[in-house]
């Protein structure tokens, strides 16, 4: 293991903290933390349940400026009760994309990581992803671009599934995962048969940072280096601002929401259920897609796995 | 949940400009520590909020070595615990106290 | 309420609104003139399929009726739980419903969404809590996840949920603890012809459900947070 940490130019996303994500993405010193532990806004639903609270409530939420930009920022904590949404946790995020339409920066940044809803506080942190999801199409309506980073341990699932897909555009790293009801969710409910949520490749198969770019369901795929996700967040911030570029020829991830753009959606949407609907593996759907030897791409390191899928996408 | 509050008189005169540090993440055997300037009179006083029952001796005895480590005054250190060992505890607050002193540096 | 009650009593004069393996779509009228109405029935749980055909619906809307408001009938047991829908990438479909939802919104089109049945967690999340304009009827049951399934998953014990669930909105089942917390505006009685013309055209902006929370008491905290990070 030493021996690869020590390839790695970077530093992993998949294994920082939230805040550590925060300053490996953003320049140097430049975060300013809104509502920060010190002002102690933890979950009152927590302690009589026995549960510990968190000084951030497993979310850190700020401004801060990416190559010289001004942005918005929420990183959430997986490690903190999987980052699932309760009432504070929601209220943060909500209030920081109003925000936003607000003070109008270059992009808002979420660190998605979670499990969705908090069940210790399930139907505050259900209207609070509710919440979310207006707030967030609001703040695209103001023509402030949102951003989605996925790539953390606990996966982006339920609710928080939803919202990342209400985002303009997703990173993600091949070790992210992005899905609505999580493998072991599905196993209890409906048996192993249906998914065997320890089979771990099947697993990546299914929700993984690759499938997820395969369907389209995630715009930019990137080493599990917080550097990479910082220079695709560059680029993708540098073309909106982009005096030179009208609209038009802005890349079509960035637009706001028109009847044409959905109708578009809906399209690709409904080509894909057509054409992979019968499918029962990622490995049926790569293949369908006429990807030579679908079932290597997993082993497949970033740079050998876009060369072996660049014609097919 | 348990509540325990600890305090320590310190001579120790390095207080450090800044705002609040917090290191750690609360989650199963770990813990968040979170160190502010607050005028105490002199005092280190540690909040400790935990999920683990029954140990206040031994957060007393982790608590006395540090505190005598670093003789620290007017400074409130407040805790989140997930039922992190002692050895956990101990390595979060010099991460928090390497962390705080580091402006000093 | 079985579904074609309730169609007739909504709408006493006429209506278009047909069942197609579950999934309602159609128009109906009203006093104040046609609305358009989709929805769920049977307590359908709503996979990538149903997704793409109630947004099909939106998006029809949108083009070929402007501003006519839209009322959403709810009766899901939740998301589709498969393999076969996670890997088409279910919360992207879910997405795009909300998406078209709000395009519609900000053409001008009300969304009103009433609780007939069930209204559970993503299911719910994916239409029905879009609506600007969100109630019940006395027989709806909105909830997240019952007591015994989160006891097992939160390895709480369910006495203690329970116990607390008399004194707590926040996490139990129940219209009553969505009302509370603002998520649910009102509880529609008879005659619901009369319930529903009373809000088609009320003029609704931004998300009220906070205030609602915190007027209620139910939810105390999110309405002053959100208001400190937008001023702080």
């Amino acid at each position: 293991m030493s021996d690869l940490s020590g390839l790695r130019r970077g530093q992993s996303y998949y294994e920082a903290t939230a805040r550590s994500r925060i300053s490996g993405l953003l320049d140097s010193n430049s975060f300013q933390e809104l509502l920060g532990p010190a002002d102690r806004l933890t979950s009152p639903h927590l302690e009589p349940l026995g549960q510990p609270c968190s000084f951030n409530d497993g979310i850190i939420i700020g401004s801060g400026k990416l190559h010289g930009l001004s942005v918005l920022i929420a990183s959430q904590e997986g490690g903190f009760m999987g980052g699932a949404v309760g009432e504070v946790h929601g209220a943060k995020l909500t209030g920081l994309l109003e925000r936003a339409v607000n003070e109008k920066p270059a992009a808002v940044l979420l660190l998605l990581e979670s499990g969705g809803v908090r069940l210790h506080e399930a139907n505050a942190g259900l209207i609070a992803i509710s919440e979310v999801i207006r707030a967030l199409l609001s703040t695209r309506a103001a023509g402030i671009p949102v951003v989605g980073l996925i790539g953390g341990a606990n996966g982006c699932f339920g609710g928080m599934g939803i919202v990342a897909r209400c985002c303009d555009t997703l990173i993600i790293n091949e070790e992210g995962r992005l899905g609505l009801s999580g493998p072991d969710v599905i196993e209890t409910t409906m048996g192993v048969e249906e998914f065997d949520s320890n089979d771990r490749a099947l697993v990546w198969r299914t929700v993984g940072g690759k499938h997820r770019y395969l369907l389209g369901e995630v715009q930019h795929l990137v080493e599990d280096d917080i550097e990479a996700f910082r220079a695709t967040a560059i680029n993708i911030i540098d073309e909106v601002q982009s005096p030179c570029l009208e609209p038009l020829e802005r890349s079509s991830e960035l637009q706001k929401l028109t009847l044409e753009s959905l109708q578009q959606e809906h399209l690709d949407l409904s080509r894909r259920l057509e054409n992979y609907g019968h499918c029962q593996d990622g490995t049926e759907i790569w293949s369908e897609m006429c990807i030579d030897d679908p079932e290597k791409l997993p082993l497949m390191d970033i740079p050998r796995f876009f060369k072996a899928v660049e014609n097919n996408i | 949940m348990e509540h325990l509050e600890f305090e320590f008189k310190g001579s120790g005169n390095r207080q450090v400009d800044r705002q609040a540090t917090l290191v750690g993440v609360v989650s199963s055997g770990n813990l968040e520590v979170m160190l502010e300037n607050v005028d105490l009179h002199g005092l280190c006083r540690i909040n400790v909020s935990t999920s683990a029952q029954g140990f206040t001796e031994i957060w007393q005895a982790v608590l006395n070595d540090f505190a005598a480590r670093y003789d620290l005054a007017d400074l409130q250190i407040s805790i989140n615990d997930g039922g992190a060992t002692p050895a956990v505890v101990c390595l979060r607050l010099d991460q928090a106290m390497e962390e705080y002193l580091e402006a000093l540096t | 309420m079985k579904i074609d009650t309730l169609l007739n009593e909504l709408f006493p004069g006429e209506h278009s609104v047909i069942n197609t393996d579950n999934i309602l779509t159609g128009f109906g009228m009203t006093s104040k003139g046609e609305i358009a109405v989709m929805g769920t029935t049977d307590h359908l749980a709503i996979g990538v399929d149903t997704a793409l055909i109630l947004a099909d619906f939106v998006l029809e809307v949108i083009k070929d009726r402007p501003g006519q408001p839209i009322l959403m009938l709810v009766d899901t047991q939740g998301q589709r739980l498969s393999l076969k829908d996670e890997l088409l990438g279910i919360n992207g479909y879910l997405a795009h419903l909300v998406k078209c939802l709000e395009l519609a919104r900000q053409q001008g089109h009300q969304l009103i969404t009433l609780v007939y049945s069930e209204a559970v967690s993503g299911g719910f999340l994916a239409f029905g809590m879009m609506a600007d304009e969100i109630h019940t009827l006395p027989q709806g049951k909105v909830r997240v996840m019952n007591l015994p399934a989160m006891s097992r998953i939160t390895k709480l014990p369910l006495e203690q949920l329970q116990e607390l669930s008399s004194t707590s909105a926040i996490f139990a089942p129940g219209i009553e603890n969505f009302i509370k917390l603002g998520g649910v505006q009102t509880v529609w009685r008879q005659p619901l012809a009369e319930q529903l013309v009373k809000v088609i055209g009320v003029e609704t902006s931004a998300d009220q459900r906070r205030q609602n929370g915190l007027l209620r008491q139910g939810r105390k905290l999110a309405c002053s947070v959100a208001k400190r990070v937008n001023a702080g």
